[in-house]
């Protein structure tokens, strides 16, 4: 670690905040004057010149005045922060490439409103802004760029106010131990062919995509693709959309093998190129399973199944 | 500069920062060129157009073009771009102008911090109790928009107004502290620009007649004065300014050079009192007739007139005193005498024949000024502030023709009679008379007290006043100008108005703006070291005053964020009254666990305290009752079974 990099970890404190709600307290805010600040005090300086110069007792008194109201505001602005309580929320997985929320639930138990607070997490460029009534509850997502696959911890949060006057910033850092869970870079690559299975009757005649049987009317979950827009631009629009039906022979399944995968591509790509098939399977409709060396999620469908799946290859080591 | 949606300007912030802006340039409007108001209304019209209809601002290059149009117009207005009013006239047109480049948070900044800067330019022009409550409210508004700026669009109107009402409240302790405990140091530090102190009023260093007259129209105080002892009568207050023995036909002026140093003998005991002149940018001090010794900052000059070093370019306090009765050159020098006989030539012959007339049937110089006042006060002569226009032969005009007058016109004419006749005159310029404050007890002499009357020199008595002026109206001098003239002369309202409620209610107004003055305004190094010996510093160095000022000041924000910072916890009443219950259980020596509910500790209790278990049965139900119950707060049940509780 370097020496500045020690210097900031023993001023201001940094450790992992653990999963529980904290609650900022005087020893984790810190305040320094801002830029405008700066320009503030510089003015102010200029002003007691000009008041000493040309002898003006108001001048002076303003000067002052001006002097106790940034002081005033120093200490409005640690009550920004002071007694805010964070407690950590629940991430939403994202693909790798896209940009993860971290939550963040801001409770305010003080009689003031808590303003224009300000969250950046690590690094990153962007940053936001919210801001919690009096007694009030406030939900913010921290965004963090999503980079690899895997997991993301929430990295070292600053959370910064320059409410009321903008003269001095006063901020904590926020270490909750948060992850979010990275899906792997999809991959856009034709499905695999699916393999016909020793599926017994109960699916005969169930949705399947063999010999067309009939139209109904488009569900929600309907794939596009099954949409008979042909059919449906006779209605002229005044009908639901029909979706083709098709009956008789055996629902296709899939396996999403890593064996498929072309093997000179680099393990990345080969998940990547999964991670695509895992999407298009479901998009499809289709009943899939994946196969990794040693791992195996067995052929089903559904929200929770994708996940399971995008999961064991955003997990799976590489 | 990244354009973070927090460093974008929402667009209802712009109002506030023209409200600011407005606030703080608008009273500037009273003295600056008219150009320049145009200039700047056009631009703020503008700026709120654009605003209006959501367009597009100005780019660079108009904006540049209007800033060299505008710089130029104040250099050629004022010949430079520095000194006080083209100063403040530069500073008006750069808020102006920012209004037209209000883009990110950042110049929003500039704005306020321009305007807190602006708001200390008005002080060049006033520093009375109105222009410091005004200001304070706009520093008020200017800080609701800083609030404004960063709370963004969630924050309310009157709740940023309360917030900055609020924080400028807790500023004011550190204001007081800062105002009497922070080194003051005396300026000027550097020479001060031409324009420092322009347009103030005063007695001038000579006398054409008119220019007391105009004084006379002005009601603004000259000087207080608190005597020691009683005040004395009016008609002995003669405050004396310039001696003026040099006479051209039209105009008296001091005769320059040093003399010898007046001699006076004082014939009465001698009286203390403190007078506060207001700045009147010469160098006389107004000291009433005849000073007595002076310290050695003023000098008193050989027609006594006593003298600061320095002009007074500022308000200022001296401890004077003064004998009422004296006698004062009694052995003047030959050269003097001569030069107070002297006359223009070809002027006045009227004059000088009547006043060559009167020498020759008695030349006792006592007795030809009494025929000279028995001339005003016999004779159809008028007190007036309008008088007629008087020709190449003034005093023959006025005399003979005319007869209407202000004192200078008296004076004038007096000394010239009396130098016709032989006698050696001069004038003496001034004011006379004074009236006592009484709420406060200071005696306020204002310009309209402006006076002008002569003094002759009589062997064996030296300098002697004569006051031409109460031989035509003997109120002028006993009661003041008011009562000296007729109706219908256009005299300031206030000093027209006697013994009446709204005159009272004028003396308390005076007398808080007096209090200001003296110990607000007043306030400066030699009083900080008063106040400072006074409270048991008395060498305290700015090492020491910079120490006290920071224990003060952290001590206050100490205060200031315990108030801050406290939060009292909100109790239900249902809680309250438990909280209340919980206290009776401490006495009866149950002490109660604060993670036990209660029907634990009713539990607990029946077990431990069986006795008290039926009294707390009926507070536990009812507490439940009330905080949790369908009814919310149903408190009568509640307070019944903790009265019973014992």
């Amino acid at each position: 670690m370097s020496p500045i990099a020690e210097l900031q970890r023993r001023l201001f404190r940094w450790r992992s905040d653990g999963t529980a709600p904290l609650r900022l307290s005087q020893r984790r805010i810190f305040i320094l004057p801002t830029r405008a600040g700066l320009l503030f005090a510089a003015a102010l300086l200029a002003m007691l010149t000009g008041a000493i110069n040309y002898n003006l007792a108001l001048g002076h008194a303003l000067v002052f005045l001006l002097v106790g109201l940034a002081l005033t505001g120093m200490v409005h602005a640690f009550r920004n922060l002071h007694g805010l309580r964070i407690a950590p929320g629940r991430c939403v997985p994202v693909f790798a490439g896209e940009v993860a929320y971290f939550p963040l639930h801001l409770s305010n138990d003080r009689n003031a409103p808590r303003l224009a607070l300000d969250l950046r997490a690590g690094d990153e460029s962007r940053s936001v802004t919210t801001a919690v009534a009096a007694h009030g509850l406030s939900e913010i997502a921290v965004p963090v760029a999503a980079v690899r696959r895997g997991w993301l911890d929430l990295p070292r949060t600053r959370l910064a106010t320059r409410y009321p006057l903008g003269l001095f910033v006063a901020w904590s850092y926020l270490q909750p131990a948060m992850r979010c869970l990275i899906y792997p870079q999809p991959l856009a690559t034709p499905l695999p062919p699916p393999q016909a299975t020793n599926r017994t009757g109960d699916h005969q005649g169930e949705g399947g995509q063999e010999d067309f049987s009939g139209f109904r009317e488009r569900q929600p979950a309907d794939s596009p693709r099954h949409v008979a827009w042909k059919a449906s631009a006779r209605d002229a629009g005044q009908r639901p959309l029909l979706v083709k039906q098709f009956a008789g022979g055996a629902q296709s399944e899939l396996q999403l093998d890593w064996a498929l995968t072309p093997d000179a591509a680099a393990p990345e790509t080969r998940i990547a190129i999964l991670a695509g098939w895992v999407l298009a399977a479901e998009e499809e409709g289709a009943c899939f399973g994946l196969r990794l060396p040693g791992d195996e999620i067995a052929p089903g469908s559904g929200e929770a199944h994708r996940h399971r799946c995008l999961e064991a290859l955003a997990l799976f080591p590489a | 500069m990244s354009t973070r949606p927090a460093e974008t300007l929402d667009h209802w912030a712009t109002p506030w920062l023209f409200a600011a802006a407005l606030a703080t340039t608008l009273p500037h409007a009273a003295h600056q060129p008219v150009w320049l108001s145009v200039l700047a209304t056009a631009v703020f019209a503008w700026a709120g157009w654009l605003w209006w209809r959501n367009e597009r601002l100005p780019g660079r290059w108009p904006l540049a073009l209007l800033v060299a149009i505008a710089t130029g117009g104040v250099l050629f207005e004022f010949r430079t771009l520095f000194g006080r009013d083209a100063g403040v006239a530069m500073l008006v047109v750069f808020m102006a102008l920012k209004l037209l480049e209000l883009r990110s948070r950042r110049d929003a900044t500039v704005v306020v911090t321009l305007g807190y800067f602006l708001l200390l330019t008005h002080y060049f022009y006033s520093q009375s109790i109105p222009t410091g409550l005004w200001l304070l409210a706009a520093m008020t508004l200017l800080t609701a928009t800083l609030i404004r700026l960063h709370g963004g669009p969630a924050s309310t109107v009157g709740g940023t107004l309360r917030y900055a009402g609020l924080l400028t409240l807790q500023a004011i302790p550190f204001m007081l502290v800062l105002y009497l405990l922070f080194p003051r140091v005396a300026g000027p530090l550097w020479g001060l620009p031409q324009d420092a102190h322009s347009g103030r009023s005063g007695l001038s260093d000579q006398m054409t007649p008119g220019n007391i007259a105009n004084l006379a129209l002005s009601s603004e105080i000259a000087f207080r004065v608190r005597f020691a002892g009683p005040v004395p009568q009016r008609d002995k207050l003669y405050w004396r300014g310039p001696v003026l023995e040099n006479y051209d036909g039209l105009t008296w002026r001091p005769q320059g050079g040093r003399g010898r140093p007046p001699q006076i003998e004082a014939l009465s005991p001698s009286i203390a009192y403190e007078s506060t002149v207001e700045p009147h940018q010469q160098r006389w001090l107004l000291a009433l007739d005849a000073p007595g010794a002076l310290g050695p900052e003023f000098a008193l000059s050989s027609t006594l007139t006593a003298t600061s070093r320095e002009p007074l370019s500022q308000r200022q306090r001296f401890a004077l005193t003064a004998t009422l009765d004296f006698r004062f050159n009694p052995d003047e020098e030959p050269a003097a005498l001569r030069r107070n006989l002297a006359l223009p030539p070809d002027r006045n012959p009227r004059t000088r024949a009547l006043a060559e007339s009167w020498q020759s049937a008695d030349a006792d110089p006592a007795r030809l000024a009494q025929k000279a006042l028995t001339l005003f006060s016999a004779e159809n002569f008028f007190y007036t502030l309008q008088p007629p226009l008087l020709g190449e032969q003034a005093v023959d005009d006025f005399l003979f023709d005319t007869r209407r007058g202000f004192c200078e016109h008296y004076a004038s004419a007096f000394v010239f009679l009396m130098r016709a006749a032989g006698v050696p005159a001069r004038v003496v310029t001034g004011y006379q008379g004074g009236e006592a404050n009484p709420v406060d007890g200071f005696v306020v002499v204002r310009q309209s007290d402006a006076h002008a009357w002569a003094e002759i020199w009589l062997a064996g008595r030296g300098w002697t006043r004569v006051d031409p002026t109460a031989a035509v109206s003997p109120a002028r001098v006993e009661s003041g100008i008011a009562a000296a003239m007729p109706a219908g002369e256009p005299l300031p309202a206030l000093i027209r108005l006697r013994s009446d409620w709204v005159r009272t209610l004028l003396f308390r107004w005076e007398a808080v703006n007096n209090a200001w003055n003296q110990y607000v305004l007043g306030y400066n190094p030699q009083r900080q070291r008063e106040l400072l010996s006074r409270l048991g510093l008395p060498d305290a160095d700015w090492r020491k005053l910079a120490a006290a000022l920071a224990i003060i000041c952290g001590a206050l924000l100490l205060a200031v964020s315990a108030w801050t910072l406290h939060q009292r916890p909100r109790l239900d009443p249902a809680a309250r009254l438990w909280q209340k219950a919980l206290r009776r259980l401490a006495r009866s020596k149950v002490n109660y666990a604060p993670w036990e509910t209660p029907l634990a500790l009713l539990e607990r209790i029946e077990r431990e305290h069986p006795a008290l278990a039926p009294a707390f049965r009926e507070v536990v139900a009812a507490y439940l009752q009330a905080r949790y119950g369908s009814i919310p707060d149903d408190l009568k049940n509640l307070r019944g079974a903790l009265a019973r509780l014992p």
